[in-house]
């Protein structure tokens, strides 16, 4: 109920500047956690949004009621919105804030690439990944995104960040081989889930979420929507930085702080999560781990390495259950989830 | 709103419905969105290539090729711009041509990996199996050979076959790679390393016929005296040795094996017969202008005569040097017994075939950078050398190789291929070979232009303690063999 009294409010609020959306996000914080955070920074899609979204509290457990749970809770924190937004025009610059991320690109690419080739059967001369749609949850200002469209793949990506999708576009619109390829829109996972379901199949054959989790607020829904988006045997992509001491000294202490390699403020380690942690959260809900992997940064050479020890940064390549055919629609999904 | 995109969707089809202008559209999304729409639709009007190679020389044609060739590289839009008309060869020309090039064993794996070598062999080319290089200040000589004389050292071919043979490929490869001949650069825009709202990132071309076309990498292979790079402001190393070569294709006065080159180093600059066939060679003589003028005026016997006595003249050689040089000789021998190999004496020369005397100027430059944002420098217009090892087309192929490597890595890594990172990787990796090449080839043209006697003494030395040295050999030969 709180819930709906601030969704009005914000509605009244809604604005397109920036100012009124830190207003938002400030009731926001005011009002705490407690399943009210309903909002979507995705300001041009709000009104029509408001209609596929019923404002009711969880009930994930119960199957059939998909689109409520999807759409009411909410992965997005708006703290976080508001940091990416005033560092969206830096996306680009290869050796500014982000120049980790781009560096990244020669881990992470190669380990969606080597592990969506190892299920795909058909292949395209110079385009490894062609003929799959791949989802980039928190795409940024792209990053990952364009390299994965270069592969052949077409790439939805999305960002509750309006400002990041704009500079993403405006990245990508002078290049006509990725023009053809990606697209971008400002919105938030459970939104996607929510209309998916309206189109019934959902249709992606893997999703991407690089450097995200950390930034989000309910893992569990993120968990729930990746795999409602996904075909059946589809993969789920995950790159973040573990929950323990390690990752608190290298990841904040000296990373944010001391080297600032990355934007101080970037990270809150409450919201890390291990690998195990993560492992459990999805295989609860319908995906099989396939793999884990932890990656180095050396900040000197700038250059990210493979590694055995998952203690600071991970990649995790996991696949949604059901590779029946039959198991395509929706509700069949959500039982074989919570089965 | 809702009606509008299922509308979209089922006009265009599941796959087809987030495209992100259509959305744009739909939602009336911020001036920003629409500029950037627009500005995309600007940029479609000029064709938008993924590499451009300016020049279609001997290294650009077969930069061509090579990234053609590439399975990584497929469907990516490559276009090769040349100013010539296009070489096509039906018949091998019955006149050999006086340029030459040495081509290594690395470089004809490479240009087999490309499928051109076949076409060379078909038409027309020369393996050497030894080389013999000495002085004429002193009996110091040094021969390389691969053991017992099996496999080839290296092949002379004619600079005219290898673009015949990589231009028939190209033919083949139309699909992947497209090829301008007579277009003419009149004009090179460079991008902004930043890309700000409304520029264009990519390099833009304008061609002679008024037509803009547009890269995401420029590759230049357009010689020593690069547009390309003069376009850039690179600066180069650079200087002139005061030298021209005189080259002429030679009649020899009986059939032989002939499969040595020879080179003797001359006070005045070193002078090289490289085989062509049994009865023919060519002929490289590097000297001062005056000399090189004066060597165009002679008449063809003289000119003949001139040839053959500096090859076989003893004038030069000091008793001192002499007697030096054969003490030493003789020490390494007590050590090494079986090592170093006995001298030959070159063929004799009869005529030279009709207009073949041609001469050029000699310089040796290097560009203090290989790429830049957006391009890279390869061939000559990155580094010209000396002829007198040859090395000047090996180099070139081995820049092709290099960055060929380099940027099938990077399309199947998803990168943009004018990114920096993978082009750093390349001038990197290229100068490390190509610096100290220059820089040996540079050391021995200054040690052996002068008959001082201290740099004789030292070259003979160096000369004979390496010749006796199998190890040290090898590691040249496999060097220069890359």
């Amino acid at each position: 109920m709180y819930a709906n009294k601030f969704s009005r409010f914000m509605l009244g609020l809604y604005s397109r500047t920036t100012t009124a959306v830190c207003g938002v996000v400030q009731l926001q914080t005011a009002a705490g956690r407690s399943g009210c955070s309903w909002t979507s920074v995705c300001k041009q899609r709000t009104l029509w949004l408001q209609r596929s979204v019923s404002l009711k509290t969880r009930q994930h457990t119960e199957p059939g009621h998909t689109s409520a749970r999807s759409a009411s809770q909410t992965t997005v924190d708006p703290d976080e919105v508001r940091r990416f937004q005033s560092l969206a025009s830096k996306w680009w610059d290869e050796r500014g804030e982000f120049a980790a991320l781009h560096a990244m690109n020669d881990l992470r690419v190669p380990f969606v690439r080597d592990n969506l080739l190892n299920v795909q059967r058909v292949r395209y001369p110079g385009k490894p990944l062609g003929g799959l749609r791949i989802l980039d949850v928190g795409c940024g200002g792209g990053l990952l995104t364009e390299p994965l469209g270069r592969l052949g793949a077409d790439v939805l990506g999305i960002d509750p960040v309006g400002d990041s999708i704009s500079t993403a576009q405006l990245h990508s619109a002078s290049d006509p081989d990725l023009r053809e390829r990606i697209c971008y829109r400002a919105c938030t996972l459970e939104e996607l889930s929510a209309e998916e379901e309206e189109q019934g199949a959902s249709h992606f054959d893997a999703v991407v979420a690089s450097e995200v989790v950390e930034h989000l607020a309910d893992l569990e829904t993120f968990a729930f929507c990746c795999s409602h988006v996904l075909k059946p045997g589809g993969s789920l992509f995950i790159t973040t930085l573990n929950k323990t001491n390690l990752s608190y000294m290298l990841g904040i202490v000296v990373a944010e702080q001391l080297l600032r390699i990355v934007p101080s403020g970037t990270h809150d380690w409450e919201k890390f999560i291990s690998p195990v942690e993560l492992e459990r959260l999805l295989e609860s809900n319908g995906f099989s781990v396939q793999s884990v992997q932890g990656m180095l940064y050396n900040p000197v050479s700038g250059a990210w390495s493979w590694t055995n020890s998952t203690a600071i940064n991970y990649a995790l390549h996991a696949v949604k259950a059901g590779d029946d055919p039959h198991t395509d629609q929706p509700e069949d999904n959500t039982a074989a989830t919570h089965s | 709103m809702h009606k509008l995109t299922r509308a979209t969707l089922a006009l265009n089809g599941l796959g087809r419905c987030f495209i992100a202008e259509k959305h744009v559209s739909a939602i009336k999304i911020t001036s920003r969105g629409l500029v950037c729409a627009e500005h995309g639709d600007d940029s479609g009007k000029n064709e938008v290539y993924d590499v451009i190679i300016s020049g279609g020389g001997l290294v650009g044609s077969a930069m061509a090729c090579s990234l053609g060739m590439d399975p990584n590289l497929v469907g990516k839009k490559i276009l090769l711009l040349e100013a010539g008309n296009k070489k096509v060869m039906d018949k091998v020309p019955d006149n050999y041509s006086t340029r030459v090039s040495s081509i290594s064993p690395g470089s004809a794996t490479f240009l087999s990996g490309i499928g051109v070598w076949d076409y060379v062999t078909q038409m027309r080319c020369k393996p050497y199996k030894k080389m013999q290089v000495w002085d004429a200040c002193s009996d110091a000589l040094i021969t390389f050979d691969k053991d017992d004389l099996q496999d080839e050292m290296a092949y002379i071919v004619e600079n005219d076959i290898i673009v015949a043979a990589l231009t028939k490929q190209l033919d083949s490869l139309s699909d992947n790679v497209q090829v301008r001949y007579r277009s003419k650069v009149v004009k090179y825009a460079w991008p902004m390393p930043h890309q700000s709202a409304n520029s264009i990132p990519w390099v833009k071309v304008a061609l002679a016929s008024g037509e803009t076309v547009q890269t995401k990498l420029l590759i230049g292979a357009d010689g020593p005296n690069s547009m390309v790079r003069q376009a850039l402001g690179i600066p180069t190393v650079k200087w002139n040795y005061d030298q021209s070569a005189v080259v002429a294709v030679l009649h020899l006065s009986e059939p032989t094996e002939n499969n040595v080159a020879w080179q003797r180093f001359l006070p005045t600059g070193p002078i090289a017969m490289l085989p062509l066939s049994d009865t023919e060679s060519s002929l490289v003589w590097s000297t001062s202008h005056r000399l090189a003028d004066e060597l165009l005026e002679l008449d063809e016997e003289s000119f003949v005569d001139a040839i053959n006595s500096a090859f076989w003249n003893n004038e030069n050689q000091s008793e001192l040097i002499e007697t030096a040089g054969s003490l030493f000789r003789g020490a390494l021998s007590v050590i090494m017994p079986s090592a170093g190999s006995p001298r030959q004496l070159p063929p004799s020369v009869a005529g030279i075939g009709p207009k073949s005397r041609v001469m050029f100027p000699l310089g040796i430059g290097h560009a203090s950078e290989y790429i830049r944002h957006r391009v890279a420098l390869i061939g000559d217009a990155a580094h010209r050398v000396h002829p007198l090892a040859g090395q000047g087309a090996n180099l070139g192929f081995g820049d092709v190789a290099c960055l060929t490597r380099l940027l099938s890595q990077a399309a199947f890594d998803g990168k943009d291929l004018g990114a920096i990172q993978h082009l750093l990787e390349f001038e990197t990796e290229r100068q490390r070979h190509n610096l100290p090449m220059m820089a040996a080839i540079d050391l021995m043209k200054r040690l052996y232009s002068t008959n001082a006697a201290p740099a004789v003494l030292l070259r003979t030395f160096g000369l004979q303690a390496t010749n006796m040295l199998p190890t040290l050999k090898e590691q040249i030969m496999a060097f220069a063999s890359k």
